[in-house]
Formats: C-alpha cells, structure tokens, sequence
C-alpha cells in the first residue's frame, strides 16, 4: 500500500459534466458525471461494453462526446482543435494493443512526440526519451523495432513514449489485457511505481489486485452508466449495488 | 521379409528408384530431354518450313530501306531511313507514352485514392465514382472513346479552338509554341543547376539545425522561390534569351511550333485514366491497412492531423503499395502497345505492325518486339524492387 502520495483536493484536473453519446442509436454514455483531482489514482472497471473505455477516450477526444462539458486541467473540451491539441499534449494514454510505430526503432518512438510536438532538439529529445526508457528498464532495447521485443517489454515502451511529453494526467486503456500472465507483472510494477511518483492517473483494467493497492477511488460502470464509486475497501468488502456484486462476484471466484 | 529385418541398415542396399534423391534426379533428367527434344523439334520444323518458303532469315532487313513515313519521332526519321530506324523510332514513342502515362495515373491515382478516404460526402463520392467507372470500362474502349469521341470531333484547323494566345487545338491536334534557346540562355540553365545545388545545401542545413535547436525552417517555399526565382532573375539580366517559334495556320495546316498529335493524346489519357483508378484503390487500400491504433496512438501525444499522416500513416503506407504499384506500371507499360488500334506510331504498330508486314520476318520482329517489352518490365521491377527494399529496410 502507497499511501503517502498527496491528492490536492483543490485541483481539478479532469471534469465532466453530465457526458453523453451515442453511436447511431447505441446509447454508449448515460449522463456520466466524474471528478479527477491532482494526483488522484481511479480505476474504471465493468463488464465489457459498459462504456469504460469510451469515457477515457472521450477525455483526450479519440472519441467525440455529443452531451455535456469535459474540462481538462482548465481546458473545455470542444471543437476547437487548438483545444483539443494543448488537451493531448497534456494527457498521455496507453493502449491496449501498445500501438508503437512499426517503422521506427524504441528510440524513435520515443523522441518521436517531443521533436515534432514540442519542438524539441532531436539530442535533448533521445536524452528524454533515454531517461524514460531507464526509468521503464528498457533502455538497452532503444536500437530496435517494436516488432522485436515482447508484449511486455512493448508496453513499457508505450508508457515511457507517453510520459516523454511530460504529461499531467494518464489514461490507461486495459494495458494488461493483451499480454500474457508472466508479462502482466513488468508492465504493473512500472504503473506502481508512477502513481507512487503521484502521477494523476486513470487506468481501465480487470487488475483488481492493482486497484486494491492504488486506487484511490475504484468506479464501477454498466450499460453506459457509472452504477458505484468508492475508496477500494468499502468497494470490493461492502459493494452497494446488485450488479457490482454480481460483477465482482464473477471476476474474484474463478 | 523377416530375413530383411534382421539386417543392419548400413548392409540393406536401397533400390536406386526408391531413394528420393536419386529418383528425383531421374525424372529431372527425364524433363530437360523431353523439353530440349521438343524445342529442338519445333525450331528443326520452323527453319526447314522458312527454307521451303523462300523466306529469308537473319537481321539483314534492319539495313534495308523502310520507304514508309511515321506521323511522330523523336529521333530524325525519313521515308529513307532503314527499318533498324524505325525500330528505335517506335521504341522511344512507346517509352513517350509509357513514361508521360506513368506519370500522370501516379499523380491522378494518389490524389483520387486520397479522396476516396476524405471525409468530405461529395469528394468521396466523386472519387469512387471515377474508381468505378474506369477500371470496369475495356482499355480498349476507353481508347476509341477519346480518340474518336472527343479527340476526332474537334474543329478543322481553320476553325481551330485558341484557348490560350498561340495555342491551338483541333482535329490535327495541340499546337504550341515551341521555345528557340538563344545566346546566354546556357546561364540561366545554369542559374537553375546552382539554385537545386542551393536547396540541397539549405535542406541539410535545416534538417541539422532541427535536430540541434527544434526549430522548424519553412523549407518547401524558400525552394520554391530559389528554383523558380534565380532562373528568372539570370533570363531578366541576360536580356530575355529565348524567343518562341509560334504555329500558324497556312493553307489547311499549322506550321512552326511544337505539336501533341491526338493519337498520342488519346493513348496517354486513356492510359493514366485507367490505370488511375487501378492506383487508387492500392493507395486507398495501402492507407487502410495501417491500423487505427496507429493515428489514435499518435493523435493521443498530440500530432496534428497531417503530421500523423507524414510521420506514422505515409511512411508505413507506402510499404504497402509499392509491390502492387509496380503491377500496375508494368501493366501500363504492356498496354500502350493497344496504340496499334488507334495508329499511334509506337512499337507495336510500327515495327511489329508495318515493319513485319513489309518485310514478312515475323520470328524476328516478333523476338525483338517481345524482347523489348521482356527488358523494359523486367528493368522497372528491378527498379521497383530496390525501391522496395529501401523503404522495407526502414522497418528492420
């Protein structure tokens, strides 16, 4: 348990309001209302098409809401892509599927977003991206290609060429789903070790060992709705709803 | 056999027809002798049929005089001119049209491929429209529509439609005026040589200053105006050295200037349109093929739309385009020789047309024909190919 990072009650750094949408006539989001503080560590879990991950993809606009106001740190989420492009430099996300870029090497993928985003010299920039491949342990891979490493090692990367934007908020989108068991540890521990470091952080995943540890607040959502939010312990030992017991009942006693 | 398996392995002698190697040596062997017997068979056949014939064999007629005109050449030709000329003349008016073809449906194709995606209704639309439409309609067709619809219902020369001053078309075909290079325009060629030396130069140096300092040089408009710019300035300095030999009509016909005759006209665009939408749906295709994930993952840390594009979606597209793109050149290639149909003086119709008519040696015009084509798409797949590896090497 880590419990000696600050959560700055004051701060706001995500902010939505009553967010809805809707794909066709597919309903995805029913009035979803959240606050993410400074520093605070959320874990999104439910059963696949509650919409979990559509809501973190609405925070950095790869989805579009249609009802509602998201604020990120201070910036209102609308069509303005000058908006939407000072949000993504400020959110980092990784993905499921890692989604590093094939043609180029760890390095590159890295320094990638600091050159061509923040105008970074191309030396500084792979020093950035140096210190953040240390940090994930990966640093003696930076020469090759994504093609070359394993899952784990693959996603490492991708949490290392989010944070050389330096950004204040991550998103994590089911970063464990598509490796196997034996990788799943690697790329948790460094997910530990930045939300120890007080990174604001929201993180989609079936890891309830991870939200037990981290979280700070645990959400439950179905059918597009948040149903349940709590601190982790009242969450997993004295679940409110029928349906989050139902849930929890079906992912712990297998 | 019982008696068999007591025998060690090494004292069993296998039967030379049931060891695989040996029996596939067999019947290999048996193939080239079979194969060569056969070839052997048909050229004995076809030599004793010539001899019986009279007819002549060998590459003598290439010395022989052609006494027939051509209405287009690249190189000097006269009715004079022996038929090895006519050969080089039919061989550079298909390398024209192959190359003017290539050119154009690259252009075409990438800019249509690319609309398919837009998110535009309306240019979607239009560009799917185009994709359908010409690659479902024959070649051929599509050749006698430009040709004879649209190319042979133009004006007579004297009703000539002027567009531009001293640019004409009409049935005959385009005229323009041609450019006479005077003294001291040898400057300005040079003017220009010095301005691309430059770009390299400023190219490099922005690039270096990108990596040392993250500032960006607006490197496209300073080329820009260095390529168009100091040729120009070096022709005003010389005193404007080159004047323009205009076409004017005399009698029934333009003289003077440069002329596009409608055959090569119709061919090209028939051609670059075909293959076009061939192209844009590899292009289309190509860019499909790169994942989602990728233009998510590079939205995500905060690339513009079009740098997702130049930097994660081109660079892994291309990849994907190139082998099929080199089909379609050589396809383009193949097909110019359907000029024949509409009398466009090129391989086909001069050299294995009239060529072969006149002088009746079909091996020979025919290896030759054939050869050239074998040459030129075995060269452009070998381009190709390296151009392939270049970008794969990218990768790994």
């Amino acid at each position: 348990m880590s419990m000696t990072h600050q959560v700055e009650d004051d701060k706001l750094m995500v902010e939505m309001r009553g967010v809805n949408k809707w794909y066709g006539q597919f309903h995805v989001l029913k009035d979803v209302n959240l606050e993410v503080k400074k520093g605070e560590r959320i874990v999104i879990c439910g059963p696949s098409g509650s919409g979990k991950s559509t809501t973190i993809r609405c925070i950095n606009r790869l989805e579009e809401h249609q009802k509602g106001d998201i604020i990120v740190d201070g910036t209102t989420l609308n069509n303005d892509l000058k908006n939407i492009e000072t949000i993504r430099r400020e959110v980092g996300m990784v993905f499921q599927h890692f989604n590093l870029f094939p043609h180029l090497t760890v390095l590159e993928n890295c320094a990638l977003a600091p050159i061509w985003v923040r105008k970074t010299p191309r030396d500084e920039a792979e020093e950035i991206a140096m210190k953040y491949l240390r940090r994930v342990k990966i640093e003696e891979q930076a020469l090759k290609y994504p093609g070359q490493l394993s899952g784990g090692q693959q996603q490492r990367v991708a949490i290392a060429r989010s944070l050389c934007m330096n950004p204040q908020i991550m998103l994590f989108d089911e970063p464990t789903s598509a490796l196997d068991p034996e990788m799943i540890k690697e790329v948790l521990d460094v997910m530990v070790e930045l939300a120890d470091e007080g990174m604001t952080m929201i993180c989609v995943t079936h890891e309830m060992g991870f939200a037990k540890t981290v979280a700070d607040r645990v959400i439950f959502m179905d059918k597009g709705q948040i149903i349940e939010e709590n601190e982790p312990h009242e969450f997993f030992n004295n679940p409110q709803s029928e349906r989050t017991q139902a849930f929890l009942s079906q992912i712990l006693n297998h | 056999m019982p008696s068999d398996a007591n025998k060690s392995p090494s004292a069993h002698t296998t039967r030379f027809w049931h060891d695989p190697a040996k029996r596939a040596i067999l019947f290999q062997s048996l193939l080239v002798i079979a194969v060569l017997g056969f070839v052997g068979m048909i050229v004995q056949n076809t030599l004793h049929n010539l001899e019986s014939r009279g007819i002549t064999t060998g590459f003598a007629f290439l010395s022989q005089e052609a006494g027939f005109g051509i209405v287009q050449s690249l190189i000097d030709y006269t009715e004079s001119s022996s038929y090895g000329r006519t050969f080089f003349v039919g061989l550079l008016n298909t390398l024209l049209v192959s190359a003017l073809g290539v050119v154009a449906a690259t252009v075409i194709g990438f800019v249509m491929g690319i609309a398919r995606l837009s998110n535009n209704w309306l240019i979607a639309k239009v560009a799917s429209a185009y994709v359908e439409i010409f690659r479902n309609i024959p070649l051929l067709i599509q050749i006698f529509f430009w040709y004879f619809a649209v190319l042979r219902a133009l004006p007579s020369p004297r009703q000539s439609l002027e567009p531009l001053d001293n640019i004409f078309i009409n049935v005959r075909g385009l005229y323009m005026p041609e450019p006479i290079y005077g003294d001291g325009f040898g400057w300005v060629v040079v003017a220009f040589l010095l301005a691309v030396v430059a770009v390299i130069g400023i190219a490099r140096w922005s690039k270096k200053r990108q990596d040392e300092t993250g500032q960006r040089f607006p490197l496209f408009w300073t080329a820009a105006g260095l390529l168009i710019g100091l040729p120009l300035v070096v022709y005003w300095i010389m005193g404007s050295p080159m004047t323009w030999d205009n076409p004017v009509l005399k009698g029934f016909n333009f003289r003077g200037g440069m002329t596009i005759i409608p055959e090569l006209a119709a061919l090209w665009l028939a051609l670059s349109i075909y293959t076009a939408a061939f192209i844009a749906e590899i292009v289309r295709s190509g860019i499909e093929a790169i994942s989602s994930g990728q233009t998510e993952a590079a939205s995500a840390l905060g690339l513009s739309k079009s740098k997702v594009l130049r930097l994660v979606v081109v660079p892994q597209a291309v990849r994907v385009i190139i082998p099929p793109l080199t089909s379609q050149y050589l396809n383009l290639i193949k097909n110019s020789s359907l000029a024949t149909a509409i009398g466009y003086p090129d391989l086909v119709s001069v050299f294995a047309g009239t060529t072969l008519n006149q002088t009746g040696q079909a091996i020979e015009v025919i290896f030759m024909t054939m050869l050239v084509y074998l040459t030129l798409s075995l060269l452009v797949s070998a381009f190709m190919n390296w151009f392939n590896t270049r970008m794969a090497l990218v990768e790994r």
